[in-house]
């Protein structure tokens, strides 16, 4: 379905005339890009140090007046809430979905360019919506990211009157631009791809994003569902969430509503969205690892249908989440059967990453640092999963902190170690100039063993018993003292962790201005965003001609080629050979322009 | 090509000299809007599908309480809704005229043909607003039952949906009358006429789910295992 006719749209339309239609009111892809990840990046700097707040007490209890239980609870739960949805699933497809889709398909721009600049701005007044909800009267909500009713909308929550509103219509607002988004990219990848570029000639990033963005199109109307109907419950009074109950002793109106059909709503979004995150990121460091290592990706057939797979199986699993609240017991064998059955083809990846590596020429550059991390931290938080995906197994240890570990494992430092790596290897082509390896490794020693510190002993407290989402632990004789001692320490670990990002705003700021300049394809890497002709790429981004794709993305180190790489967009009959010339293959050539502290 | 032989494709093998012209003879469609638009009806159908789970699933609950199946319930007369009905089959049937007959010259019946479309639009979502009238003068507001809160929710949901259909058609024809390109016109047309058709059958399917008997939501729950 490769159309180049509208890859090569003639339409001129958007072409910028002024600093605003530039910069501000952009259609350009790669504007949009920024804009999406620069908003994304804030707003999870935010997320960061609320997270920061929460270990303050948690470590330290009752040392900070400005910490008390509903303020605590308000922390979780924006912290949780921004995280996964305003800042992982924006910067992953907001951001880099926007940056490299047209770029590595090899067309102009995205399909609808006024459709994506409308969803940028529609994403950036959730944001608002979402902030503003700290300065309303009450606050914002502390319901817990899940937004379980009833306690959500109930006195004695924190912001269950303005709070949970503002949350609810933010969600919805993200979803409008997250609709908008989805539809151009999908869109955007059936019918914008060069002349040659056919499906499985596509970069695994590119079918991370895409399958991605299908599951985000067919998932987040289960949270737009259930967010209307909690409004309604709200504002108008109706039962859908709501049973009959009494409230701080009063008999409320509602009655006959049913809270698990709120959890149902809310998990059949809940899971799909781990793999909206998921997806994206194995695809792009599934490029960053091949690039790096200077090899072929190892069975990127077997990678795509995993993709898929992954995309249709993560909507029959979402009851795993909901164990404790209840169910038959087939209905808890069923999702538990699902629930270890996905782990195949998530398994199948990191063997594919570790297979890849294997006898690879590795450069241990920045990207290539965080991409092994990543292949660390998800292959951890993927065990711990299996543990929880059995029932028996999750009740005791399900509202322990065995389960903080495992998410932020698998779902929380996982995604961030990718994001990371491909911010390092992609801002050469953003910004034509290479971030600071010295700032990025010291960068990544901390918020790699520093994760590990964290996360690590958060199972073990978990073992133990703790609970989460606690304010204060109170006189629990099961819990030993020392476990107080450990959670002073991840709370240390925590803001060191917290503070090191600074070394990474700083790089992203001195390199953006003053970093050596990276030249178009510093990496000598083989997919369509190194081959433009300038860098960054202009508006249109390929100049007169199109590109043309002869070539699959992972041609590296291809036996009897004299380069160690040969771009997609490169014709057999301009290939060198190296006995052709008489040369030897040149094993060791390869990424070594990147500049050292 | 089929999906599944793309799927199978070794890619590291194809390497051609013309950038594979073969696989590109075979392109699909080449309409990106009519794709964006079945993507975007298979997320309004998503939504309407958990709408009706969640509406089955709540109709097993005793204070529910179904809006007809006997004489007394409010749309065992559902003469307005089938009124209703029928100003959308007449505006989904002048789109679909206007499609046909967008490449003919002249334009008068297709300018005649969305204009009717248009009217007979709003009269529905008029009509659509006088049932909740009559249903909260008789009492049956949002929060009276879960079954009249489902009414107000769909109809509400819906009606949005072909408000913002309307404003893409409003939209189309003032594009148009600015600047006439009959080969834009044809097939922004045929889109509009795609989702009317499409709203016209959820519509139908909602008007029965809603004007349903009570035996008829336990018969279906009770087939889902609900």
């Amino acid at each position: 379905m490769t159309d180049s006719a509208i890859a090569d749209l003639p339409d001129d339309s958007h072409h910028p005339t002024s600093f605003v239609s530039k910069y501000i009111w952009s259609q350009d892809h790669k504007v949009i890009a920024i804009q999406y990840a620069a908003t994304a990046i804030f707003v999870g700097l935010v997320a960061l140090v609320l997270s920061g707040m929460m270990r303050l007490q948690l470590g330290f209890p009752d040392q900070f007046a400005f910490i008390d239980p509903s303020a605590y609870l308000q922390f979780v739960t924006m912290h949780g809430m921004i995280m996964v949805i305003y800042l992982l699933t924006a910067l992953l497809l907001g951001g880099f979905g926007n940056y490299l889709i047209p770029l590595m398909l090899g067309a102009r721009d995205m399909v609808f360019p006024y459709l994506n600049m409308l969803s940028y701005w529609t994403y950036l007044l959730s944001v608002i919506v979402l902030l503003a909800s700290f300065f309303v009267p009450g606050g914002a909500t502390g319901a817990g990211w899940t937004l379980y009713p009833p306690q959500a909308i109930l006195p004695g929550t924190p912001g269950n009157d303005v709070g949970i509103l503002m949350m609810l219509i933010s969600l919805a607002i993200f979803i409008v631009a997250f609709t908008m988004g989805g539809l151009n990219y999908v869109t955007t990848i059936l019918q914008a791809r060069a002349k040659g570029m056919t499906l499985m000639r596509m970069p695994l990033s590119i079918w991370g994003i895409f399958i991605a963005s299908i599951l985000g199109l067919l998932a987040f109307p289960a949270l737009l569902v259930s967010a209307i109907m909690m409004l309604m419950d709200r504002l108008a009074g109706t039962s859908f969430f709501m049973p009959a109950l009494l409230s701080l002793g009063e008999q409320m109106e509602y009655g006959g509503g049913s809270p698990v059909l709120f959890q149902h709503l809310f998990w059949f979004f809940g899971h799909p969205e781990v793999y909206i995150v998921a997806l994206p990121a194995f695809g792009m460091v599934s490029d960053v690892i091949a690039t790096h290592a200077r090899k072929n990706i190892f069975g990127y057939r077997m990678r795509v249908w995993a993709i898929v797979a992954i995309g249709g199986l993560s909507f029959v699993v979402w009851a795993h989440h909901m164990y404790v609240s209840g169910m038959n017991p087939y209905f808890g064998f069923f999702f538990a059967t699902t629930t270890l059955i996905i782990a195949v083809p998530t398994a199948l990846k990191v063997y594919n990453w570790v297979l890849t590596l294997w006898r690879g020429n590795i450069h241990m550059t920045v990207p290539m640092m965080f991409a092994i991390g990543f292949i660390f931290t998800f292959t951890h938080g993927g065990l711990t999963g299996l543990f929880l995906g059995n029932v028996v197994v999750d009740l005791p240890l399900s509202d322990t902190y065995f389960v903080v570990g495992h998410f932020h494992m698998v779902m929380g430092v996982s995604p961030i170690m990718v994001l990371f790596a491909a911010i390092y290897h992609w801002f050469p082509k953003i910004t034509g100039r290479f971030l600071d390896s010295g700032m990025g490794k010291l960068h990544f020693w901390i918020t790699f063993l520093g994760t590990y510190s964290i996360y690590l002993p958060m199972h073990y407290l978990g073992f133990l018993g703790v609970p989460r989402r606690y304010f204060a632990m109170g006189p629990t004789e099961f819990i030993p003292e020392s476990a107080q001692s450990l959670n002073a320490g991840i709370t240390v670990s925590a803001l060191i962790v917290g503070l090191a990002q600074l070394i990474f705003i700083v790089n992203l700021i001195w390199s953006t201005f003053k970093g050596k300049r990276a030249g178009d394809n510093p990496w000598e890497a083989t997919t369509l965003e190194w081959q433009t002709a300038t860098t960054p790429p202009g508006h249109g981004n390929w100049g007169a001609e199109l590109p043309v794709v002869y070539r699959w993305a992972y041609d590296y180190s291809v036996p009897g080629v004299k380069a160690d790489f040969i771009p997609q967009n490169c014709p057999p009959s301009a290939v060198e050979m190296a006995a052709a010339e008489g040369g030897e293959l040149d094993d060791n050539k390869g990424p070594y322009n990147e500049p050292t502290a | 090509m089929n999906l599944l032989h793309k799927l199978a494709e070794k890619p590291w093998l194809a390497q051609t000299e013309g950038g594979d012209a073969a696989l590109l003879e075979d392109s699909g469609p080449r309409l990106p809007a009519k794709t964006a638009l079945k993507f975007f009806i298979a997320v309004v159908s998503v939504i309407f599908f958990l709408f009706t789970i969640t509406f089955l699933s709540r109709s097993q609950y005793p204070d529910f309480q179904a809006l007809a199946g006997e004489p007394w319930l409010p749309l065992s007369n559902t003469g307005q809704l089938w009124f209703n009905s029928a100003l959308l089959v007449l505006a989904s049937a002048g789109l679909e005229l206007a499609r046909r007959q967008a490449g003919r010259q002249p334009l008068g019946a297709v300018v005649l043909a969305l204009g009717a479309a248009a009217v007979c639009s709003v009269g529905f979502v008029i009509g659509q607003y006088l049932v909740w009238l009559q249903l909260s003068d008789r009492g049956y507001t949002v929060s009276a039952n879960p079954a009249n809160s489902y009414f107000y929710l769909l109809t509400a949901i819906h009606a949005l949906h072909l408000l913002g259909g309307l404003f893409a058609l409003t939209r189309l024809i003032y594009r148009f009358a600015e600047r006439p390109n009959l080969a834009s016109l044809q097939q922004n047309i045929g889109l509009c006429a795609l989702y009317w058709h499409y709203l016209l059958l959820l519509w139908l399917f909602l008007f029965a789910l809603l004007v349903a008997p009570a035996e008829t939501y336990r018969a279906i729950a009770a087939f889902c295992g609900l």
